[in-house]
């Protein structure tokens, strides 16, 4: 299905973006943010920045020259580098939602040591603490000026 | 339309605290709100996308969120941008809910310290108001604190959790000030309201309704004994008659209606940025500079807290994500000493962590966590175990720093929007480099490394004070010490405005205290409010 505003041309260029920013990772067992369910999450969650996101892309095809596809892996990975470098709003914009894409799948989540739930309603144990550490400061004469 | 007893624009901490408190008269009373309710079941951390709305919906940047209920500021003069929230409960729908008092040296600056001027009232005249709002508001704390007079939160403190320790214990080896910060979250039970649960994401709403926002707190009794509060209403004008007395309000409906509220008293509640606005908005007849604006100072001596951040990283894993965002304060550098090279001084408070993602936003734009290859390790290796001190200023009032009108720039319903003119003056420099440098000491002794600086934090305006502000002089302040203004004897200031300098803390407990302080001198005057 057609997106609501990026053409099927920035689409691809999106999802080469996505994973030039995240790659798989072996090690962690990890897809890259190109994987299907994290980029159509990241798909479904562009429309408050539209304007940034229309932009960057712009500009990191134009940063690409012939276009990301047909780029080859160290061609990326140095656009990638150049990119980052250079940190302008938009490219900014688009790697922040690419971040937050990918680090609340399940499976990322997970591999975090983390829940993969929402914050409510479970919240969080925390510690009490021993307020007993705040004896030196109990001892201190008054700090405030009386103007009085 | 049926004339009211009193018509308040604004439903915050303020204009809730108001229409609470004047409840009790049996005027009618109507309040205006140019956003809408909110529903817990709709604040970020239901879902799982909690983080993402941040930067979306819930950003703390009306230029960003851009919700139909917000009206855009040009802040592009000021190095401190302006942030707010638009909806039943005002700012306090998003605020961290860390709730000092001023101190009472706050209120006599130029007594003590020769600068700015004295406030027309005190802080034992607030005293009352304090308690009174925070059984109110249900505040967390705990008693004894050295830095304050004698006073007792109604609630025990907010956990100290691990990241508190380490800074306690930090704090002792410097022998250096700290105390559990006073909060506006409910620690047990408290008037219906359930317990935090340390969601930890806080900020942007309170699903299990801990925080006491407005909107859950005075707003529920407000219109339980008679108040009517309208949303998505936004106030055009003020108008006035031939003698200048205000005659009511003019606003947008929800449909877009032009609508007339006429009103024997207007009370304004809408923020040190919204209220000049719309005085200003509000010129003409008897008032051609703006309504209640015959001093010329109306928008000016604006004040934020400059603010700064010194962060660090130790090995132990802290609170991160979970909990309040802000456990501690210290006010070791809060009261003036002449020798630091600055008057008047600052609070510290400590961050206990940031979001997962979050933290993983800013490491890449530091260059900390790359693009490709060694992402996810290094993504990791940052992740959960940064803290920090964070520098809240006392800004003084300077006429040169303003709210004024944008000549081109206007909110959804064509109303011209704020622009913001605002420089750091030298003696908040000196003050936030001193914090900055005294921050450095406590993060170094808890142990910190790898410890970056921002100062000043850019989207920082989050306390607007000072742009209509309280005197008994006419041609230097816009209100009266009970928040009349002195040019229009029906028209009442009762938001952040009326500072007559900002406090080095979190301004909103003293917006409440002084809001109920005028709603009592209005009940006790009401047989001759307009002499």
């Amino acid at each position: 299905m057609a997106h609501p505003f990026l053409s099927d041309a920035a689409v691809d260029d999106l999802r080469c973006l996505a994973a030039m920013i995240i790659p798989a990772s072996a090690r962690f067992g990890l897809p890259a943010a190109d994987d299907p369910a994290i980029f159509a999450d990241l798909l479904a969650s562009l429309d408050h920045d539209r304007i940034e996101v229309e932009a960057g892309l712009a500009h990191v095809r134009a940063k690409a020259g012939r276009g990301l596809m047909a780029l080859d892996a160290a061609g990326r990975a140095a656009l990638g580098r150049a990119l980052q470098a250079e940190g302008t709003a938009n490219v900014a914009v688009l790697s922040r939602l690419v971040m937050l894409a990918y680090y609340r799948d399940d499976r990322v989540v997970r591999s975090l040591g983390l829940e993969p739930r929402a914050p409510f309603p479970k919240g969080h144990e925390m510690e009490a603490g021993d307020w007993s550490l705040l004896d030196p400061v109990r001892a201190r004469r008054p700090m405030w000026r009386d103007p009085r | 339309m049926d004339t009211v007893d009193v018509l308040i624009i604004g439903s915050g901490a303020s204009g809730a605290a108001v229409a609470w408190s004047l409840a009790e008269t049996r005027m009618r009373i109507v309040c205006l709100e140019q956003g809408e309710w909110q529903k817990p079941s709709d604040f970020p951390s239901t879902g799982r996308d909690w983080e993402a709305r941040r930067f979306s919906d819930f950003a703390s940047s009306p230029n960003q969120r851009r919700r139909a209920s917000d009206y855009p500021v040009n802040d592009d003069d000021s190095p401190i941008k302006v942030v707010n929230f638009n909806g039943v409960g005002g700012g306090t729908v998003m605020f961290t809910a860390h709730f000092p008092r001023l101190h009472p040296s706050d209120f006599r600056v130029k007594t003590l310290d020769g600068v700015a001027d004295d406030w027309p009232i005190d802080y034992f005249t607030l005293e009352k108001f304090y308690a009174l709002n925070d059984r109110m508001t249900g505040v967390s704390g705990m008693a004894g604190d050295p830095a304050y007079p004698a006073h007792e939160p109604p609630m025990p403190p907010l956990p100290m959790g691990r990241t508190g320790r380490r800074i306690g214990e930090a704090m002792n080896r410097l022998g250096w000030h700290w105390w559990p910060s006073e909060a506006a979250i409910a620690t047990r039970e408290w008037e219906g309201r359930a317990a935090c649960i340390n969601i930890g994401h806080c900020t942007p709403g309170c699903a299990q309704g801990a925080k006491g926002s407005t909107d859950i707190t005075y707003w529920p009794l407000a219109i339980r004994a008679g108040v009517e509060l309208r949303t998505n209403c936004r106030v055009r004008e003020i108008t006035h008659d031939a003698t200048g007395m205000a005659t009511g309000a003019i606003y947008y409906d929800r449909d877009g209606n032009e609508v007339f509220q006429p009103a024997h008293v207007v009370v304004v509640a809408c923020n040190g940025v919204g209220t000049p606005r719309l005085l200003l908005n509000s010129a003409g007849g008897k008032h051609p500079d703006g309504l209640a604006n015959s001093s010329g100072m109306v928008g000016r001596n604006l004040m934020f807290h400059p603010w700064a951040v010194v962060s660090g990283y130790v090995e132990e894993k802290l609170d991160g994500h979970r909990g309040s965002p802000l456990c501690l304060w210290s006010q070791e550098f809060y009261e003036s000493d002449a020798s630091r090279g600055f008057v008047r001084g600052y609070e510290f408070q400590f961050g206990r962590g940031v979001q997962v993602i979050t933290e993983g936003i800013q490491n890449m734009a530091l260059g900390r966590v790359p693009w490709g290859e060694g992402h996810h390790e290094a993504f990791r290796h940052w992740s959960g175990r940064r803290f920090s001190v964070e520098v809240c200023c006392e800004d003084l009032p300077e006429e040169h720093n303003r709210v004024t009108l944008d000549p081109v720039l206007v909110d959804g319903h064509g109303v011209p929007a704020p622009k913001i003119s605002y420089r750091i003056s030298q003696n908040s420099q000196a003050m936030l480099s001193h914090g900055v440098a005294h921050g450095t000491r406590i993060m170094e002794a808890a142990g910190a490394t790898d410890l970056s600086i921002t100062c000043p934090v850019p989207v920082a305006g989050w306390h607007l004070l000072g742009t209509c502000r309280m005197g008994t002089d006419p041609s230097r302040s816009v209100v009266n010490e009970w928040g009349r203004c002195h040019d229009v004897k029906n028209l009442f200031i009762v938001d952040g405005s009326v500072f007559v300098t900002s406090g080095g803390v979190n301004p909103t407990t003293t917006i409440q205290a002084i809001a109920l302080y005028i709603a009592d001198q209005m009940k006790q005057r009401l047989a001759n409010l307009f002499d």
